[in-house]
């Protein structure tokens, strides 16, 4: 029973992602049927170059760019292993080096008032206008190419694992803490039984921003390397062709979003394994 | 006999300046049954959690097992059940009960061992390896005083441990903690405001009056021990929650009505 009952919950969910593909395949191939009919000029003029056909983008990965180069779905697939391994790297240093500045933003209030306004303004400052700096600092220094793109997708992804874990440090019950000091517990044990577990969906949920956002500065961080081999890359390579080959930098697109999607998935089953003792906390 | 708690001239001023206890005087010997009874507002709750270190008096001295109350809680002389359970939701039931055994470096075998015991106790043996949220209110407060009771302290602080339950699942926790008592040869200090509760469990009844809290009567209960359902029934058992009552409304003196 219970098995057939999740047999059936998948193939409504499955469905349901089927229909919800449907009906934007629909909206964007509607939008651009009307746009070509009437000629519309606003908000762009719609044609087969500001808007391909879904299933032109879809062909151009099974297809070669030129004669020279592979299956374009070849040559993205290893863009995006290549950018996985930036960004995953950079994600793993974000959430670590986040994690580390809001546990001790959380332990001092002093520190807090002190640091916390930087924390933020870091955030205010264009990763564009970063990304150069750190590309320069670590090449000096003959660090390989791709852990600068990392240091620069930390960059993205520590802030909100640094808030999350500063609000969920706090977030245990008063009640939790009186219980810990009748213990005579020291901070260190109060740290790792009590809030450190209490603040874990907090901590996830912060995971999950930062899993999409590791991608987004790894793609970023590319251009001012001049890594070629990752997503960032092929991005540029194709916007240069776009007035005759739109379909290959969309196709690009939808493969960094496939790895956007595949980044935030590993979060969402870390989570279910990690908080399942309170399964009212998983989103 | 000697005194398990001995609190003496104790006031509480918190800041705002709103005094919840005034010049406390308290003896509890070793084994009493104690509860502090009072309208909210008596500071009931104030001087439980100071016997416990959990806060400090402003002016006073606590003892615990001979030792200042800071002492007592770094050796971990006594066990606290609040009015929630607050059990760790992250943990099964087991590790719950485990935790202040972990904290104090047990072995882990010495531990799950001890655990069977305690759950045992509580009558929950076999679920060890639920989470919290799978229990009802009344099974959470076992556990919670299976936890209290699981490093065998000589004092357990109960915080109004049976407020948020309904009256049958407290009228049978209550003579399932006066077999626990008996059992583990624990003192017990008792805050409630249920007048039946405190005269049915306690050997006796602090009766404290607010702004500022105060003790305004201490009523001895030498009803027969062990306490059963008849108790409840015992015409002896009236008139001391009349002596009470009358404690909580007049202040300690009695007052003629004509």
């Amino acid at each position: 029973m219970v098995r057939a009952a999740g047999v059936g919950q998948g193939a409504r969910r499955a469905g349901l992602l089927l229909l919800v593909l449907a009906v934007l395949w629909g909206a964007w191939e509607g939008f651009r049927a009307l746009g070509v009919h009437y000629h519309w000029q606003h908000p762009f003029p719609v044609d087969s170059t500001s808007m391909p056909h879904i299933h032109d983008m879809l062909r151009a990965l099974f297809e070669h760019p030129n004669a020279a180069s592979p299956l374009l779905i070849v040559t993205l697939l290893k863009a995006a292993a290549f950018t996985a391994k930036e960004a995953a790297l950079g994600f793993a240093m974000g959430t670590v080096g986040g994690f580390v500045i809001g546990a001790a933003l959380a332990h001092s209030r002093m520190l807090q008032r002190g640091f916390l306004p930087y924390v933020v303004a870091s955030q205010t400052v264009p990763i564009l206008a970063i990304a150069p700096m750190v590309v320069i600092w670590f090449g000096s220094q003959h660090v390989t190419a791709w852990v600068s793109v990392a240091v620069i997708a930390s960059y993205l992804t520590f802030f909100p694992v640094a808030i999350a874990t500063l609000r969920g440090l706090h977030a245990a019950d008063h009640r939790a803490l009186e219980l810990m000091r009748s213990y005579a517990a020291g901070t260190w044990t109060v740290l790792w039984k009590l809030r450190f577990p209490t603040a874990l969906p907090y901590l996830f949920s912060a995971l999950k921003i930062s899993a999409t956002a590791s991608i987004v500065g790894a793609i970023i961080g590319e251009s001012p390397s001049s890594i070629q081999g990752g997503l960032g890359g092929a991005i540029l390579n194709f916007a240069q062709y776009y007035t005759f080959q739109p379909q290959n930098l969309w196709a690009t697109n939808l493969i960094a979003a496939l790895l956007g999607i595949a980044f935030f998935l590993v979060v969402v089953l870390a989570e279910k394994i990690v908080v399942r003792a309170a399964p009212e906390n998983v989103a | 006999m000697t005194n398990v708690v001995e609190i003496q001239g104790v006031s509480k001023q918190f800041k705002g300046g709103t005094v919840a206890l005034q010049d406390i005087d308290l003896q509890i010997e070793q084994g009493e049954f104690v509860s502090l009874i009072g309208p909210s507002g008596c500071g009931k709750s104030t001087l439980l959690r100071i016997i416990g270190d959990l806060i400090e008096p402003s002016r006073g001295t606590v003892a615990v097992n001979g030792k200042s109350a800071r002492q007592a809680r770094r050796d971990h002389d006594y066990g606290i059940v609040f009015q929630d359970a607050v059990l760790y939701n992250w943990r099964t039931v087991a590790k719950n009960v485990a935790l202040p055994l972990e904290l104090a470096g047990w072995p882990r075998e010495r531990r799950q061992q001890r655990v069977e015991e305690m759950l045992d106790l509580v009558e929950l043996r076999g679920f060890g390896d639920h989470h919290p949220w799978q229990l009802s209110g009344g099974m959470q407060q076992r556990v919670s005083i299976a936890r209290a009771l699981s490093f065998e302290p000589a004092l357990l602080l109960m915080d109004e441990p049976f407020g948020a339950l309904d009256e049958m699942t407290r009228e049978r926790l209550n003579a399932e903690l006066l077999q626990i008592w008996e059992a583990s040869g624990a003192t017990i200090v008792f805050v409630t405001h249920s007048i039946a509760e405190a005269v049915f469990l306690s050997t006796r009844v602090v009766v404290m009056s607010p702004r500022p809290g105060r003790v305004s009567k201490v009523i001895p209960i030498e009803l027969a021990q062990p306490r059963t359902a008849e108790t409840r029934e015992d015409p002896r058992f009236f008139e001391l929650a009349t002596e009470v009552r009358e404690a909580l409304h007049f202040g300690g003196q009695v007052e003629v009505i004509a």
